[in-house]
């Protein structure tokens, strides 16, 4: 086995191998199987799963709570976006763009943050605040066309562009699917290699990380760059799919809080957790919105509330998330 | 003459300030004896606008005679919060009692969400154009209420942890959790009544708040992050630094208002955040970290 393969399964039980494969193989014929109200849910799933993923490299790997990860999603979409409508710049290249601006926004965040020993609460709000902080910012910024909103034009598409990112959403269905299982892959071998290890080290005691001669601020700084450039690319993903952007809705507190949901209830730390809570979060909405269908009830809102109630219950009976708690049950955990 | 306009909105922007200081004052408190930090506090106030909204819409109560309901009915929410859940969680990791907040900040928000929808909401006092004359000083007759009345409930605030027997037995549970123990203090009910009590402070400053601002469900989480703002300003757990703290942040977000554009002025209260943070990270009134 080579290396790298060894690295991704090693320790990993054979059942769990076969059943990621089984869930993969799904995922991969599931546009065909599914009609397009469920493939817009899947799509969903994938981009909360994707961003969960990578807001836990930070959470769940160095132990920063990030609470304003709508900032780096809304700097790559609106990067993305404006390249896109002034310049006629594709997605692809305009990722070039969009992941460098998050990178940095991140690193100024981190070093500030960590040199000034911003730590615990304080560093939450932090995050919030800057967060905050774009979004008055881009109100107020024309080149964006400020809060009246950015729109991307929209025409009816008789094939699939995905240079351009326009197309059937079958299409922006499979460009998540890959993005999601890249960053799976990705975080995996992050959790395995140096890198990962220290963040681990600084998660359960940073004292003692520095103690052990770990340069804390630098793998914390890590952390944070990875993340924030990971999480613009569902942002530009998001201009693209939506094609219209308000920084009132893009930045806002709440969509920062909606991205950890799955990750909290699936298991921070755990790499299946923020897929396997994505699928929990919306599959369990879509269910309660069918069950009040049925009896001809329509509350536009519930969702949310639903939401507010899991994580309850999740935070209270099952700190840990749910996944880890499966995992152990079904004999799926890793062994070390 | 323009200097009066500064004076003017200067003033202003202090007995704001004052509303929002008694609004942190009640996060420092739960935070400064608890030590549990309030991330559903915005998301409270909101709850004693809407009973103010619904009071004046219904009967047609003047909110600032809905500070003493208000602040009873968060009392009680704070009390049952406190005593049901929080009070489980105390020993737990401090990102995990946060995060039990934020789930309750979701469900608040959403469930006034579909209740009152999103559009914003505001109430017409009889005095809401009213001024008063002091030399040059021009003052709005709203504010300046909402900042005496908010005065009044600080000022109950501090006497009851000051002098009452209850409210020393509050500030021992907080000097010396085990001690408090020991000597035979009811730590969880304490707990829960003083829980409440932050609570109530901001059940207070959502009534008096009511007169002068309007109120949306997204109003809940930007007025935590003002809390926080203004009580990491002022000093966590100093009481008195919260009302300073909402003075400073009040007056700086009323002269941005002033100078740049007032939809902007949020920016500059981040960014009081972010040099505090970096340059005075224990308050101007906190201690400073053993």
């Amino acid at each position: 086995m080579s290396p790298i393969i060894a690295r991704l399964t090693g320790g990993v039980p054979r059942r769990a191998l076969i059943l990621l494969g089984l869930f993969v193989l799904f995922m991969l014929i599931a546009p065909a199987l599914v009609g397009d109200y469920l493939l817009t849910v899947l799509i969903l799933v994938l981009y909360f799963a994707y961003i969960g993923q990578a807001w836990n490299i930070m959470m769940g790997f160095a132990g920063q709570l990030s609470l304003g990860h709508a900032l780096y999603v809304g700097l790559g979409a609106y990067t993305a976006a404006a390249l896109y409508v002034h310049f006629g710049i594709g997605p692809w290249l305009g990722l070039l763009v969009a992941v460098p601006v998050a990178v940095l926004a991140g690193a100024v965040i981190g070093f500030l943050a960590f040199r000034f020993r911003v730590a615990g609460v304080y560093f939450a709000i932090l995050t919030i605040a800057v967060a905050e902080f774009a979004r008055v910012g881009f109100d107020h910024l024309s080149w964006t066309s400020g809060s009246s909103g950015l729109f991307l034009p929209v025409a009816q598409y008789t094939h699939n562009d995905l240079w351009h990112l326009r197309g059937h959403p079958a299409m922006f269905y499979y460009v998540m699917l890959a993005a999601t299982i890249l960053v799976f892959i990705g975080s995996r071998l992050i959790l395995k290699s140096r890198l990962g290890y220290y963040c681990l080290a600084i998660r359960e005691d940073e004292q003692a990380a520095r103690a052990s001669g770990i340069n804390t601020f630098r793998y914390k700084m890590y952390a944070v760059m990875i993340s924030a450039g990971m999480t613009s690319f569902a942002g530009v993903f998001y201009a693209f799919y939506y094609n219209n952007l308000f920084p009132e809705q893009v930045f806002s507190i709440g969509r920062s809080i909606e991205i950890i949901l799955a990750p909290l209830v699936g298991g921070v730390g755990t790499l299946i957790g923020p897929v396997f809570g994505a699928f929990v979060l919306q599959g369990l909405a879509e269910g309660l919105h069918a069950l009040l269908d049925t009896f001809g009830v329509d509350i536009p809102g519930i969702k949310h509330v639903f939401f507010g109630v899991v994580l309850l219950v999740v935070v209270i009976a099952l700190p840990e998330g749910i996944w880890p708690w499966i995992a152990r049950r079904l004999g799926l955990a890793e062994r070390n | 003459m323009p200097l009066d306009i500064y004076l003017n909105v200067a003033a202003g922007g202090i007995l704001a300030g004052l509303v929002y200081g008694l609004m942190a004052l009640g996060l420092s408190v739960i935070f400064g004896m608890v030590r549990v930090v309030n991330f559903a506090h915005g998301e409270m106030m909101a709850i004693a606008m809407y009973l103010a909204l619904l009071a004046f819409g219904l009967f047609g109560v003047d909110p600032l005679l809905m500070i003493v309901p208000c602040a009873a009915v968060l009392f009680g929410f704070g009390y049952v919060l406190q005593g049901a859940l929080i009070n489980r969680f105390i020993t737990r990791p401090e990102h995990s009692q946060f995060l039990l907040m934020v789930a309750i900040a979701i469900i608040i928000t959403n469930i006034q969400l579909i209740a009152f929808g999103p559009d914003a909401r505001s109430v017409q006092t009889p005095y809401a154009f009213d001024s008063y004359q002091l030399g040059r000083l021009i003052v709005d007759a709203d504010k300046l209420y909402g900042a005496i009345a908010a005065l009044i409930v600080a000022a109950a605030l501090f006497a009851f942890f000051r002098f009452t027997r209850t409210g020393t037995a509050i500030r021992a549970c907080a000097d010396n959790y085990t001690g408090a123990q020991i000597v035979g203090l009811n730590v969880k009910r304490l707990y829960a009544l003083t829980f409440g009590l932050g609570c109530a402070c901001v059940g207070a400053a959502g009534a008096i708040l009511m007169v002068s601002a309007d109120v949306t469900p997204q109003f809940g989480p930007i007025a935590t992050l003002q809390a926080f703002v203004i009580v990491i300003a002022g000093g966590l757990g100093s009481m008195v630094g919260a009302l300073l703290g909402g003075v400073l942040i009040g007056l700086t977000a009323a002269m941005a208002g002033l100078l740049f554009t007032p939809s902007a002025k949020a920016m500059f209260v981040y960014g009081i955040l972010v040099l505090v943070l970096l340059f005075l990270p224990q308050g101007i009134m906190g201690k400073k970290p053993s």
